[in-house]
């Protein structure tokens, strides 16, 4: 092998070293696997609520004098609210748990300084569609709900996979799309909110998991 | 004209510390499993190699602890990254000649 060839072998391992080292890769399958998991089972249970089977409100009364007077906690006195605040607080905590495993297995501290980057890069996107969707509510223009949490998530996931695993990229495209053809069906919001939620992440988390961690498992 | 590979830095010629410095010039601060994890080696050639980087200057170690178990840390030095850019130069304009 010629000195050119070397050189050029030695600049694209140090490229490929930089790349690497910079990426967080203690983000496991598991955790997408349970965080879709928890999703469909909150859309199931969501399900008669959104397409009005059954009563929207905790206490109806308390609710009839929130309509006339306009209060916004309104919003405290549904059940989608907290089926809403479990499901989102049980994905969080399953899916932290199991990355929490996987970097004490690796011997990587999760607090790293790729996990930061990786968790700055994940918000800047959500923030903005925490904002983006109290004006939906504010608008009450519901059926957006479920293609803004798709879309901004996807942002946030394709952002963000610059510093993870290069899978969370595609996932990322995958809500991405999906939220957009969302915004042509919008009265069925909840069946795409739960395949981006559900189905994806679990389709991913389980390739991410055959990918990554099966293997170290056996060894 | 000078020769481009009297610019190679000799420290540099092992894929292993080019691996060590290329992780250390993109983060503040790797820990010795990080490092082991993404260079793909055992302890004992981990431990030489930054061993001979740490002696000539080129990176520094931090001892703490995590929790109640030990963590070795490192980093590059100003001297180690002027160093690690005059060598990846010095391989840039090597290829030139077939770009």
């Amino acid at each position: 092998m010629n000195v050119q060839q070397q050189s050029l072998q030695d600049i694209q391992a140090i490229k490929k070293m930089m790349e690497r080292s910079s990426r967080f890769i203690s983000l496991s399958g598991l955790s997408g696997i349970f965080a879709g998991i928890s999703a469909l089972i909150g859309a199931v249970v969501a399900h008669p609520y959104v397409y009005g089977y059954k009563n929207l409100f905790i206490d109806n009364k308390l609710a009839s004098r929130q309509l006339q007077s306009r209060d916004y906690t309104i919003i405290l006195n549904t059940w989608l609210f907290w089926i809403a605040t479990v499901t989102f607080a049980s994905a969080l905590i399953l899916a932290f748990i199991f990355t929490l495993a996987k970097s004490k297995k690796q011997g990587i501290p999760l607090w790293g300084s790729s996990s930061k980057r990786l968790m700055i890069n994940m918000m800047i996107p959500l923030i903005a569609a925490g904002f983006f969707v109290l004006k939906i509510f504010y608008l009450e223009a519901y059926g957006l709900f479920a293609p803004a949490c798709l879309i901004f998530y996807g942002l946030a996931l394709i952002n963000a996979s610059k510093y993870t695993l290069a899978e969370i990229r595609y996932l990322g495209y995958s809500q991405l799309i999906l939220g957009i053809i969302n915004l042509g069906f919008v009265g069925y919001g909840l069946y795409f909110w739960a395949a981006g939620f559900g189905v994806m992440h679990i389709f991913y988390g389980a390739y991410m998991w055959l990918k990554y961690e099966r293997n170290v498992q056996e060894n | 004209m000078q020769n481009p590979i009297d610019n190679l830095n000799k420290l540099f010629d092992s894929r292993v510390r080019l691996g060590i410095m290329s992780a250390l010039m993109v983060n503040e601060a790797v820990s010795f499993l990080e490092l082991k994890e993404l260079l793909e080696i055992t302890d004992g050639n981990l431990a030489s190699h930054l061993k001979a980087l740490e002696e000539n200057g080129i990176i520094k170690t931090h001892k703490g602890f995590i929790g109640r178990k030990t963590s070795t840390t490192y980093s590059s030095t100003k001297v180690g990254e002027k160093a690690f850019k005059s060598h990846v130069e010095a391989l840039e304009k090597m290829i030139g000649g077939i770009k």
